[in-house]
């Protein structure tokens, strides 16, 4: 599939004076496909989007767009459009004419232009306001004429650098959905930049984990907030509490973990490339903890004490202490109603905590 | 005591902070103008001082006006005062604007070093700067010699000289205002130009454009508040100008600011001297009141 | 994709070639032994020898220098007043007028102030008999009224990117107007309001148009003394004066620079190290 892929990105590095901000990345895009590049700031996907762009030429590697070598081509050449994070709206021009602003280098007529804006402002719904400068128009607004000029000269690979970050909270929801509708009926390749993992899960098929210029991990949504690869990726995406373990048998298809904390053992989904005997780290999320009064009938169970509880409505957080002084997040959804019912466990209570052996995140790192 | 503290309380100074200044500009600004107002329409006569309102002549006397169209010497200084001025105008933007937009490319250490470096002639003397061009351009100096054998490089054997006639003349009077109202010209250029966002640049370059084409699409539209600004730095004082003519300049062909020294001081015809005045300060608010038009509709657009 | 901008570092270099070599040129020159000034006769310093012993220089400089402290001094208070009265005081009464007053000699072509000026004190001694004598009084108060508007600009721009919210503070806890400004505005601006000082003295010590307008017998400034001696030509002697100013001038302004620089750069190296004590 490597050789195949729309947008393959081979042993891409880049460094500036001693800094190396992409190391050695290699990636695959498939035609059609939202890509996200995730990870915090300074891990190096600004950096990598930006040499997509042609605004950066790589230190080492290669990158080919469509079966064609992007090397030494300028940005002005590559049928690569990006959608800046300040969105970059020429404010000396109008929606109408930032929208029609690439076309003046495509071989087309006047009418053919028009239509092109035309078309262009219908799909993000701007019509009504073509004729306004960037500065009378809202954020979420300048959002979509930034979108509607990076696909008005139909780019192979629109880029997008932190879509969602200027926007408020609401906005955003809805903008999530629009931009994907606006993809599926474009059929344009999106690759977008961002440090907010729930932007990424939402928006894309796919997603490179970054960490100081290097893709840690990739794979759908799912993938890697299921089966992260890694501690990095475990912790990065959502929130774990990680506890030292021992490999100290396999069966069934199951891993036996000698926990220290738990001062039992405890059976986990087995991984490919563990041995028995191996240090591992045993990764547990915290929604994935059941907590009880009553010693439950389950495979892996642990004895602790609520030490701090934190109601949000929907849901609580507790912190539990073990026996060994270790702490344990554990999220409990509010299924009843009620001053009683609405907590399983009150301050100091006792309480017992059980985990699926499918639900314990084995991490060999 | 207990009384004035209070007054203080109340008003915090608010009286002393706006009416001293308020007073001293009015004294020794706006009365002297007015009195120069009046004055280009009063009648010159031998007494000391040398005018009268009424005599012979009605109250108001538009005869210095009159002569500001009717005779040649007047019209001839206003114009050689505004030619020289745009011209002026014209090569510090020519030179200045690719210097300023040179400061915002180059790295934050050299580009305050070289700020410094434009701001620094502008504090050391302006007779000096003035004169500093004189050594350069007179006949004997070593850089008219070297523009001399260049010209004559150039030019057919007939048109060979021995020396350049730079000194005295409009062209030593345009350079000289170009060196020395060239920072007035780069500050404010750089100002407009260092405030643009540098990823409408990229940005522009990835919708397609080659840099000639961002240069004239993006950066050039929004600059132009900075060069009207720095336009109208260099063209005011310059289309005023009094020095440099006077050291550099043709004495047959004066500018303005010569013409109302001379009608003040040789000729002693004050009133004259005002009309020419007023008539230089009409021209110069044009201009001014364009920019500010121009600021007030780009702040609206803020 | 960042290719070097060549035609704009060029013309970088060509327009500080512009702005020195004329300078440069003649600071070599004012080594000259020639008494033709523009010819090469060997080196000497023996113009500058002779500048010290001329008693006439020195008499201009000194009284240059006792104009330019005095109006930039009082030009700083009145300027920085009406600054703040553009941009605190709010609206009152005549402020149109004020804030037209306060831009119009920033525009006004000097030999309008300078003649205006002129006829202004010349009338007034003969009505009130007062300045009986143009000469130090008279260039210092017209040089206070055109520097003193360049002050307020300075001060106004700093005051306008001011946070309010500072004054506010100190009225929260129980300052009066007057001891605000004592205690917040004027600190807080000071170095605008020095930056204005420093530009009133220097406009004071360069101005020839308005004061050859309000000089009377007996009062020559240096710039005055120039003028009157380059417009018979270029000579030796002034090249060594003029190179003096400059130098001075020069290390004035580089010495000031370093300083803001290292300030900067301590404010910067500080904030970092907060950063990172403080996680």
């Amino acid at each position: 599939m490597a050789d195949t892929a729309f947008l393959r990105i081979e042993g891409v590095s880049k460094t500036f004076g001693t800094f190396h901000a992409v190391r050695d990345v290699t990636l695959s895009v498939a035609q059609g496909e939202i890509f996200a590049l995730l990870g915090g700031s300074g891990c190096g996907k600004t950096t990598l989007l930006r040499m997509l762009a042609g605004f950066e030429e790589p230190t080492a590697g290669r990158i080919y767009l469509d079966g064609k070598d992007m090397a030494g081509v300028p940005p002005w050449l590559r049928p690569v459009h990006m959608m800046f994070q300040s969105y970059a709206l020429f404010p000396h021009m109008t929606v109408e004419t930032n929208v029609a602003y690439g076309l003046k280098h495509e071989p087309m007529s006047k009418a053919e232009r028009a239509d092109r804006v035309r078309e262009m402002l219908d799909l993000v719904q701007l019509t009504q306001f073509a004729k306004r400068k960037p500065h009378q128009i809202s954020g979420g607004q300048r959002q979509r004429v930034a979108l509607a000029r990076a696909l008005a000269r139909q780019p192979k690979l629109l880029l997008l650098d932190e879509p969602l970050a200027a926007l408020d909270k609401k906005l955003r929801e809805h903008t999530q959905f629009e931009l994907m509708s606006i993809q599926e009926r474009t059929g344009v390749t999106f690759i977008v930049v961002t440090h907010d993992q729930e932007e990424a899960m939402t928006l894309a098929d796919r997603i490179a984990v970054m960490d100081k210029g290097e893709v840690r991990q990739v794979g759908s949504p799912t993938e890697v907030y299921e089966f992260p690869a890694n501690r990095f990726v475990a912790s990065f995406i959502g929130s774990i509490t990680t506890f030292a373990a021992t490999v100290v048998g396999r069966e069934d298809g199951q891993l036996r973990l000698k926990v220290a904390d738990f001062g039992t053992e405890v059976l986990a989904r087995d991984v490919a490339g563990i041995t028995e005997g191996q240090a591992v780290t045993l990764a547990l999320r915290p929604e994935k903890i059941t907590i009880s009064q009553a010693r439950p009938e389950a495979a892996n169970v642990v004895e602790g004490v609520v030490k701090d509880l934190a109601y949000f409505g929907k849901d609580s957080l507790y912190r539990i202490t073990l026996p060994s002084g270790a702490l344990v997040q554990v999220h409990a959804v509010n299924a009843r109603r009620g001053d009683e019912a609405a907590r399983v466990a009150d301050w100091d209570d006792k309480v017992w905590l059980s985990f699926e052996p499918g639900a314990a995140i084995v991490l060999g790192d | 005591m207990a009384r004035l503290k209070a007054w203080f309380d109340r008003s915090g100074w608010s009286d002393l902070i706006v009416g001293l200044p308020y007073l001293w500009l009015v004294l020794f600004f706006l009365l002297p103008f007015l009195i120069v107002v009046a004055m280009s329409v009063a009648t010159k006569t031998p007494t000391a001082p040398p005018f009268s309102f009424g005599g012979e002549h009605p109250w108001i006397n538009l005869g210095g006006y009159a002569r500001l169209f009717g005779d040649a010497l007047y019209v001839r200084a206003f114009l050689i005062s505004l030619m020289n001025a745009a011209t002026a105008t014209f090569f510090c933007l020519l030179i200045g604007y690719p210097m300023a937009l040179a400061l915002t490319r180059v790295s934050k250490s050299w580009r305050n070093i070289l700020l410094m470096l434009v701001i620094l002639p502008f504090w050391t003397s302006f007779l000096l700067r003035v004169y500093a061009w004189m050594g350069l351009m007179g006949k004997s100096s070593w850089f008219n010699a070297a523009l001399t054998d260049v010209w004559n490089w150039i030019v057919p054997i007939d048109w060979a000289v021995k020396s350049l006639p730079m000194m005295h003349s409009n062209f030593a009077v345009v350079l000289v205002m170009v060196y020395t109202y060239l920072p007035f010209m780069i500050l404010p250029l750089y100002a407009s130009l260092e405030r643009l966002d540098p990823t409408l640049d990229e940005a522009a370059l990835d919708l397609g454009s080659r840099p000639w084409q961002v240069f004239l699409d993006v950066t050039l539209p929004q600059s132009i508040p900075g060069i009207i600004a720095g336009g109208l730095l260099v063209f005011i004082p310059a289309a005023g100008e009094l020095v440099i003519p006077s050291l550099v300049g043709d004495a047959a062909a004066p500018m303005i600011g010569r013409v109302i020294s001379d009608e003040f001081s040789s000729a002693r015809d004050w009133p004259m001297a005002s009309a020419v005045a007023v008539a230089l300060l009409a021209l110069m608010v044009i201009p001014t009141m364009l920019y500010s038009h121009y600021q007030a509709r780009a702040e609206g657009t803020k | 994709m960042k290719r070097r901008p060549t035609f704009l570092l060029s013309m970088l270099a060509f327009g500080f070639a512009f702005f020195y070599v004329p300078i440069l040129s003649m600071i070599v020159y004012s080594f000259n032994a020639s008494r033709l000034a523009t010819v090469w006769g060997g080196f000497s310093t023996k113009w500058y020898a002779a500048l010290w012993s001329n008693t006439k220089v020195i008499e201009a400089l000194m009284l240059s220098l006792k104009i330019a402290l005095v109006s930039a001094t009082i030009a700083t208070i009145l300027g920085t007043l009406a600054g703040i009265a553009l941009v605190r005081m709010g609206k009152f009464r005549g402020r149109t007028l004020f804030s037209g007053l306060v831009t119009a000699p920033l525009i006004m072509p000097e030999v309008i102030t300078g003649v205006s000026s002129l006829i202004f004190f010349l009338l007034l001694a003969q009505w009130i008999g007062w300045p009986a004598q143009r000469g130090f009084t008279t260039i210092t108060l017209a040089h206070i009224t055109f520097s003193m508007v360049f002050v307020t600009t300075i001060v106004q721009a700093r005051l306008l990117q001011f946070d309010r919210a500072i004054e506010e503070a100190a009225m929260d806890l129980g300052s009066r107007p007057w001891q605000v400004l004592f205690d917040i505005t004027l600190p807080v601006i000071s170095p605008a309001i020095l930056s204005g000082w420093l530009l009133a003295f220097t406009i004071s010590l360069d101005d020839v148009v308005i004061t050859s307008f309000t000089t009377g017998p007996g009062s020559t400034t240096l710039p005055l003394l120039i003028w009157s001696k380059v417009k018979l030509g270029v000579t030796p002697d002034i090249n060594a004066l003029a190179t003096l100013m400059v130098l001075a001038v020069g290390l004035g302004v580089v010495v000031a620079g370093i300083i803001m620089n290292r300030t900067e750069a301590r404010r910067l190296a500080d904030e970092r190290l907060a950063y990172r004590t403080n996680g």
